[in-house]
């Protein structure tokens, strides 16, 4: 709500500065979101006739005017406004003025005719972005009077941004009342009038949604003057609450809608046929609005219609056929109050959203429909002339809102907020604001005034007083609980411990965005179907994400193009899987990804920057593993996956259970995504690695170890993976250590096969181990080897 | 051969002894098995026993000088030898050291795990729920309606009429007062969204929950502990307020603002006392029991933090931008 800072004074004019206004509003719940001045900053514009004016004799569009002034003399200025004529009353910026923007006005001359001095427009005061012509002024306007002063532009525009339950402040009335309070002072309203009835012209109201219009006021007015125009007092408090003219009666209208904050509506009287109905729309039926599209009305539509047709959407927008025009000389007038529930959502169903239907559906007065209506009735008179016909009140009383009473506890307000005021500063800012109380046991009953719809309950109320005495005047405490521990589980890894790991292997976290291309997800993940947003922000971001690779392969991208050679990067967070037995249709799966590409390590004279590779990444994902206490129980298996490189791509299992993937990209992929060399990434989904070995201590042998390595050939699709753990499984509990040293192929091994040197570390709790010892767990593993793989030891 | 011209010889061969092979040579030369003095030592058997005496001690005497000038002079080889390896094995220290650079976490990250490290110490515990969330914990469990005006401004993304992107984590509290009794002390940070994007807008940005529910909380205690947390997060003593605000979920609700050191104040929070239809709707006696809520915008605190002007930038995931934040 945007309105003008000396209207608001018209009615409550606190000694305060501006700058403390607009602080005072916003520390009371009224955020102020801007304040601008009226016009342009200028000097030296006083109001002027033309007195006399011609055509410029070496210019077609020019004209040569003299010009009073109210200072003696009659000055030359040439006009090129096309409007520009005798006898009119304009601004006239003077020799020394200075318009906005620094332009300064002097003497001298247009076309060899002397120019002394220019007559302004709108948009040349900064009143306006554009003005046809130059600005005209009533005939009443002085000669000589100071532009700033006969306007009043020393005054600026206040936007506040209003929560929606401060519908009663989305008119002046309400923003005084406000203002009222905060300075603890009376507030002057408007004389309301009643219109003596000239005509007894009336038409018939029949209410058939009557819980959604209990009441509905209108009033014939009849022979206006069609070619009347809107008063430039009028004028200028419309555009400086952001509203624009556009003629008398709607004018008028919007005038009634930002002072009383009540939305009304003019018809054409003559286009109406037969009497008002409220009501439903009705199937198949349609309705052109005044912005001139027609739209389908959905069922459940509350309309104004006549006999005949629906004319408005109601506390919407008016329809086309029936609406105010140049040429009406009768017209309807509409004070209406239709339920908040009626209107809430509908405007914005149809893409709407008007002055109307926000305030509606946020609550209009239900009490304020007759005065609405006599103000307008009296600014129309004034300004249109015509005859006023009798109001016509069509009403159901046990539908208007009924008068609601909130019991307010003087000690809970202490228990909320936790600062203890006097009865009596409850009671006077409960009164300022409108709210009638009786006292009683424990505090107060309180009438709730019918324009508050935001008050329903005692926290409410809780809130208006301690908005009102000032949040900042309430103490800042320390919370008072109970000391008892969280719970802390040992047994899990924390996120920033996965995390910490990969930082310290060089990993850069990001966080990319969870809905990603299409185009790109169904490359890499062709077989998982995507929940699709149908309405993204673009097309490129679409798609829920089913795995973190499209986002991470995006920003290595983005950051090979910006000169990047090594990139390393992780994420943490969820995909998004269908799945029809997951709470809404949705798995969300937390997981841990991470992708390398570029070089190993940044240049340097002592390193080697050879390529990264499978065994990089795969390295950097034990590490993770390890966090877990656990590592043995996971295991890597070579298993193809669309998005991978079908020979270099493993699952990861956890006892049998997949727990994640990875791999290197599909070199397909890399090309088609745009990616720069060899990538590598890995998922794993923490719910599944985060289960961590608690230790059980055991004592350290005092017996030395022992080191034996063999050198088994095997064929060369034996994975090495596999030869370990099953080691493992025969090397029993004197074997300790494990370690494969080296994987050759080459001479001295058949082709396709290859072999494995390992390294056995045998040890025994209790004993020195024995050669023989020694030779029996080898030959063990040996002969295992020989039957699980049919591998021989080589030479 | 007299004494006196056999230990000046061995001094002199000594001190030609150019390096310890050589040094070692003069060393047999007179001291070995059968070097010079060695060789007059054995002989003393031949001296009459009178003689012997004397003699042997001479020779001794001049065996220790002999010894002593060749140890002197291994000392200095040696000395020599070790300072020439020395020189020869100098590095130059200044080149680059062999450093696998560390990367970082990202700067919302940062923020949110600070933000737990407060809370956490306070008894806070840390939740997280869904972020493709249905409409009843989103909006109608949280006090707004269907059609209420709140709900329009949210510009939330549907993917149909009862599931929608999560616009804010307060979800996470309804999820929480579901399955749990006061006293409630929780934080839920994540990621929520809403359909805008422009200069000061992204369609994801973060959020952190707050959440304490017990017999006696108030709404100076909500005071209080974020006033605590800003000047704790921040560390300096900002200016804070508190302006009345409106949220379906809280009654009293208020809007945070820290003066920012140009003078302007700026928005860092919601919060308020939580509604008591909330808690009825989730079966918490709201006359026995009260409680406040906030939430923050995660990268607003982390801009004012670190000085990011450009929101967006924490989404385009530049690694010129990220490695700042170490």
């Amino acid at each position: 709500m945007k309105f003008s800072e000396q209207w608001l004074r018209e009615w409550v004019n606190p000694a305060i500065s501006t700058e403390a206004l607009s602080e005072q509003l916003s520390m009371a719940g009224l955020e102020v979101d801007g304040v601008e001045p009226v016009a342009g900053e200028f000097t030296n514009v006083v109001v002027g006739q033309v007195v006399e004016c011609g055509q410029h004799p070496n210019a077609d569009k020019l004209q040569v005017t003299k010009v009073d002034t109210g200072d003696g003399e009659l000055h030359d200025i040439v006009c090129g406004a096309k409007n520009c004529r005798l006898g009119i009353k304009v601004f006239v910026a003077k020799v020394g003025a200075v318009l906005p923007g620094n332009f300064k006005i002097k003497k001298t001359k247009l076309r060899g005719e002397p120019s002394n001095g220019m007559l302004c427009s709108e948009s040349e005061l900064g009143l306006a972005d554009s003005s046809p012509g130059i600005m005209e002024l009533p005939e009443d306007a002085p000669v000589g009077q100071c532009a700033r002063e006969y306007l009043k532009l020393d005054d600026v525009s206040i936007d506040v941004d209003l929560t929606p339950n401060r519908s009663d402040c989305l008119g002046m009335l309400g923003l005084a009342r406000e203002v009222g309070v905060l300075n603890n002072m009376p507030v002057l309203q408007p004389e309301e009038k009643h219109i003596q009835p000239s005509i007894d012209d009336t038409l018939p109201i029949q209410l058939d949604a009557p819980e959604a219009c209990p009441r509905y006021l209108g009033r014939v007015i009849r022979d206006i003057n069609p070619t009347a125009t809107t008063p430039l007092w009028m004028m200028e408090k419309l555009r400086r609450s952001g509203v624009r003219a556009i003629d008398p009666v709607v004018d008028v209208t919007n005038y009634v809608l930002l002072e009383l904050g009540h939305p009304m509506h003019a018809f054409d009287l003559d286009q109406l046929e037969g009497g008002i109905v409220v009501r439903y729309s009705r199937p198949q039926e349609s309705l052109t609005l005044l912005d001139g599209n027609t739209v389908e009305l959905n069922e459940n539509t509350l309309l104004i219609a006549d006999e005949k047709k629906a004319v408005a959407m109601a506390g919407i927008f008016g329809g086309e056929g029936t609406g105010v025009t140049e040429s009406s000389h009768n017209i309807f007038l509409e004070s209406a109050f239709f339920a908040p529930t009626a209107i809430a959502g509908k405007a914005r169903s149809y893409g709407l959203h008007t002055d109307a239907s926000h305030r509606y559906e946020r609550g209009v007065d239900p009490q304020l429909q007759r005065r609405a209506m006599e103000r307008a009735t009296e600014l129309l008179l004034d300004i249109v002339g015509g005859e006023a016909g009798p109001v016509t009140e069509a009403v159901s009383g046990a539908h208007i809102p009924a008068d609601k009473t909130v019991e307010l506890r003087h000690a809970r307000i202490a228990h909320v907020l936790g600062v203890s005021l006097p009865e009596a500063r409850i009671e006077e800012i409960m009164q300022c604001l409108g709210f009638s109380l009786k006292a009683n046991e424990n505090g107060w009953s309180v009438l709730v005034p019918a324009y508050r719809f935001d008050i329903s309950i005692e926290e409410d109320l809780i809130e208006e007083v301690a908005r009102v005495y000032g949040y900042n005047n309430i103490p800042n405490t320390a919370p008072v609980a109970s000391l008892t521990m969280t719970r802390q589980q040992e047994a899990r890894v924390n996120i920033y411990a996965f995390s910490q790991t990969l930082i310290s292997r060089g990993f850069q976290e990001v966080i990319t965005y969870s809905f990603v291309d299409p185009k790109a997800q169904s490359r890499l993940h062709p077989s998982i179907p995507s929940i699709t947003l149908p309405h993204p922000i673009s097309a490129d971001m679409s798609v829920m994400r089913v795995s973190l690779f499209p986002g991470l392969i995006q920003t290595v991208v983005y950051n090979q193009k910006r000169q990047q050679p090594r990139v390393r990067l992780f994420e943490q967070g969820l995909r998004y899987i269908q799945d029809e037995n997951a709470e809404n249709g949705v798995r969300q799966e937390r997981v841990l990804s991470g992708i390398i590409a570029g070089t190993i390590n940044d240049e340097h004279w002592g390193m080697e920057a050879r390529p990264v590779d499978y065994f990089d990444l795969k390295g950097d994902v034990e590490a993770i593993l390890a966090k877990t206490n656990d590592l043995n129980s996971f295991e890597f298996v070579a298993e193809e996956h669309e998005s991978l490189h079908p020979g270099q791509s493993a699952s990861i299992y956890r006892n049998n259970e997949k727990v994640g993937l990875i791999g290197s990209v599909h070199p397909e992929h890399e090309r088609k995504l745009g990616l720069h060399g060899r990538t590598f990434v890995f998922e794993l989904d923490l719910d599944k690695i985060e289960q961590r070995q608690l230790p059980v201590s055991e004592s350290v042998s005092k017996f030395p170890a022992n080191r034996r390595d063999i050198a088994l050939i095997v064929d060369e699709n034996v994975a090495a993976g596999q030869v370990l753990s099953a080691i493992r499984k025969v090397g029993g509990n004197q074997l300790v250590d494990l370690k494969l040293f080296d994987i050759y192929t080459g001479q001295g091994i058949e082709p396709g096969q290859k072999s494995l040197a390992i390294a056995l570390t045998l040890q025994d709790k209790e004993r020195t181990l024995e050669e023989k010892d020694i030779n029996d767990v080898v030959d063990r593993v040996v002969e295992s080897m020989s039957e699980q793989f049919k591998a021989s030891l080589r030479d | 051969m007299n004494l006196e011209a056999i230990i000046q010889q061995a001094e002199q061969s000594v001190a030609n002894a150019a390096d310890l092979n050589a040094l070692d040579e003069v060393r047999v030369q007179y001291l070995g098995k059968k070097g010079e003095i060695t060789e007059l030592l054995k002989s003393l058997g031949s001296l009459a026993p009178e003689e012997r005496k004397s003699a042997g001690q001479q020779i001794n005497v001049a065996k220790q000088a002999v010894m002593q000038s060749i140890n002197a002079r291994r000392e200095f080889l040696q000395q020599a030898q070790l300072r020439e390896k020395l020189a020869a094995e100098r590095i130059d220290v200044t080149a680059t050291g062999r450093l696998m650079p560390t990367g970082g976490q990202h700067p919302v990250t940062r923020t949110i795990e600070r933000i737990e490290s407060f809370f956490g110490e306070l008894g806070f515990q840390t939740k997280y729920g869904p972020e493709v969330e249905d409409t009843y914990h989103n909006f109608d469990a949280l006090n707004i309606p269907e059609h209420h005006p709140a709900r329009a401004d949210h510009d939330t993304f549907f993917f149909n009429p009862e599931l929608v992107l999560r616009t804010q984590t307060s979800s996470v509290q309804i999820r929480t007062m579901e399955n749990e009794q006061p006293p409630l002390r929780i934080i839920s940070p994540g990621r929520v969204y809403r359909n805008d994007y422009d200069q000061t807008h992204t369609p994801m940005f973060h959020q952190v929950e707050g959440l304490m529910v017990d017999e006696n909380i108030r709404f100076s205690d909500l005071k209080g502990i974020l006033n605590d947390f800003l000047t704790n997060f921040f560390e300096e003593d900002l200016e804070v307020r508190f302006r009345p605000s409106y949220f379906p979920f809280t009654e009293p609700s208020a809007e945070v603002d820290v003066r920012g050191k140009n003078g302007k104040w700026l928005e860092v929070l919601g919060c308020g006392m939580v509604h008591p239809k909330v808690l009825e709707g989730v079966g918490i006696d709201a006359e026995r029991y009260t409680g406040f809520a906030f939430g923050m915008g995660v990268e607003r605190l982390t801009m004012l933090r670190y000085g990011v002007t450009d929101l967006r930038a924490f989404f385009e995931n530049d690694l010129r931008f990220l490695k700042q934040f170490r």
